[in-house]
């Protein structure tokens, strides 16, 4: 009898615990969505506000002042472009060491996350040193390579860790039935590994799209993405809370949500398979 | 199977690679050894490694070294230590648990550079954030948190981008927990103390070693919430070697102290990339 009591007691202390803590949590997000909705007056009111007529005209205001299209438009192609390149080089990479594994394999997968490892701040003058002479300064070009190539160790590793879990006798008995390399990867690797790409592919875009340090140094008016469009709020315009938080709020609502949808695939991809 | 066809498979991969690093790290080398500044492109010529002298016996870089050990060692402490708390708070069913997984996630998604603004403006402004008026609330003097904390702010905000993605792993890999060894136990008399020493904590040790490698590849080099935030001021109290190398490179427009300051790094990573490939290593194995 006195257990179950103290067990609901408990329960209830959980349950009011758990809330808690999230909603402090989330606070500061919560908070940018509302002053998104707020006059510039009402943004800073003291104290501050939390019921108010919501208005849309910070968001107006933001696309006419500075063109909030065009960097969604950079940062959307720049995340889905490097996201099919890296694709594009990692799924064969990963295949190769999965499948055949020699001698060097593990050296290498090793090396390759080594890369990661480097700061990128470490290649910042070479970089933009190349990317002005080859003319890739403020490009979207520039920005998905650089998005590539910063991006593929992660994702060999992801594709890799996945394919391992596949046995290669499935592949063999389908090149025994004479199936080629093309019809094997289409046919056979790519039904079994939907999930994995899915979810390495998912993480690319996430990163790419949040990606700071190399848009706010190689790129500004013409190739700019919402990164570095929010960055630019920095100061004196930061005073303006309403529409920096309008501005905020469209430039994170796409990926947040995305993120939702896709938290499983996440964990499973940037854990290399090794947290289940 | 041609025994040459995997190797072609994996070239395009490593060559691109291979490339993206030893081509600035050739350069970076080049460039530290010459006398390199934007603003006098006149003035060229071998100097050996004055650079790194200059980088190395510059009062700022102690100050840097320091910062960075002490924002990675920071944030990865408050994620796995607060994440594996919020794990196991929110892993036995209650209402809206659901709601609560997603919200509590949230931050991991906001790009750097939102997250520094919003707390940099609408969080610690010492007279309309919502900080402040919290302070008041309660009979405080308001913190003027840039100023006065600026390295303890900075880890303040980039731990609640991380400490999210520490939940949701720790959440994740609580689910295959084995629940009919966690009853025995309870059946046996175990106190949940001892079930959190011996049952949980074991249990997690792969996804710890997780988030601290990931964690650390993206910590090491911390830039968008320090360049949006404190800008490294005041002073260098919140400038880290990224931070500082960026300085010497885009605001001193020395390139020639910057790659020697970016060799520094690199070595700085190396080290911290053998201890973490040795962990990882070990815990992947198993």
């Amino acid at each position: 009898m006195n257990t179950s009591l103290s067990k609901s007691a408990l329960f209830y202390l959980r349950t009011l615990c758990a809330w808690g803590i999230t909603l402090l949590l989330f606070f500061p997000l919560g908070w940018l969505v509302l002053t998104a909705f707020k006059t510039e007056l009402q943004a800073i009111s003291v104290p501050p506000l939390l019921f108010f007529p919501p208005t849309l005209e910070n968001f107006t205001i933001v696309q006419e002042r500075s063109d909030y299209l065009l960097y969604a438009k950079n940062s959307l192609i720049t995340s889905v472009a490097s996201t099919i390149l890296g694709l594009a080089l990692a799924f064969p990479a990963a295949y190769s060491m999965a499948f055949f594994k020699g001698k060097y394999t593990k050296d290498i997968l090793m090396w390759m996350l080594s890369t990661k490892m480097m700061p990128a701040v470490g290649a910042l003058v070479p970089i933009y040193v190349l990317a002005q002479g080859s003319g890739l300064l403020d490009t979207r070009t520039g920005l998905v390579i650089i998005f590539t190539l910063s991006n593929l160790p992660i994702m060999v590793w992801m594709l890799y860790s996945q394919f391992k879990e596949i046995p290669g006798e499935i592949l063999e008995a389908a090149r025994m039935d004479g199936a080629s390399l093309w019809q094997e990867f289409r046919m056979v690797l790519l039904p079994l590994t939907l999930g994995g790409l899915a979810s390495t592919g998912l993480l690319c875009l996430v990163l790419s799209w949040n990606e700071a340090f190399w848009s706010l140094n190689l790129s500004a008016a013409k190739a700019g993405t919402l990164a570095t469009l929010i960055a630019s709020y920095s100061s004196p315009e930061g005073l303006f809370w309403a529409k920096l938080s309008a501005a905020s709020f469209m430039a994170i609502a796409p990926i947040v949500v995305f993120g939702w949808f896709s938290q499983k695939q996440l964990v499973q991809g940037l854990t290399f398979g090794a947290v289940k | 199977m041609n025994r040459f066809i995997p190797r072609i498979l994996l070239a395009p991969a490593v060559l691109t690679l291979f490339l993206w690093m030893i081509v600035p790290l050739v350069m970076s080398i080049y460039f530290s050894v010459i006398r390199y500044n934007l603003m006098q492109p006149d003035k060229t010529g071998f100097i050996g490694l004055e650079n790194f002298e200059y980088f190395m016996t510059d009062p700022s870089f102690g100050t840097a070294v320091v910062n960075t050990i002490l924002l990675l060692g920071s944030v990865i402490l408050i994620s796995v230590i607060g994440g594996i708390l919020l794990a196991l708070l929110v892993d036995a069913p209650f209402p809206g648990r659901n709601m609560v997984r997603i919200l509590l996630i949230s931050p991991f998604f906001v790009m750097p550079t939102v997250n520094a603004l919003l707390w940099k403006h609408m969080m610690m402004n010492p007279i309309y954030g919502v900080l402040a008026q919290v302070w008041i609330f309660f009979g405080a003097t308001p913190v003027d948190w840039l100023t006065d904390w600026p390295l303890w702010s900075v880890i303040l905000i980039v731990s609640w981008q991380w400490l999210p993605f520490a939940t949701l792993i720790f959440i994740t890999a609580l689910q295959s927990m084995d629940r009919e060894q966690l009853e025995a136990s309870t059946m046996d008399g175990a106190t949940y103390l001892q079930q959190l020493r011996y049952l949980y904590i074991p249990h997690l040790g792969r996804s710890m070693a997780v988030v601290v490698m990931i964690e650390m590849i993206f910590l090491l080099s911390v830039f968008a919430e320090i360049y949006t935030t404190t800008g490294g001021g005041p002073g260098d109290a919140s400038t880290n070697v990224a931070f500082l190398i960026f300085k010497q490179a885009l605001l001193n427009f020395d390139a020639g102290v910057a790659s020697a300051g970016a060799l520094f790094a690199v070595v700085l990573a190396n080290i911290a990339g053998v201890f973490l490939i040795r962990m990882v290593g070990k815990n992947l194995d198993k």
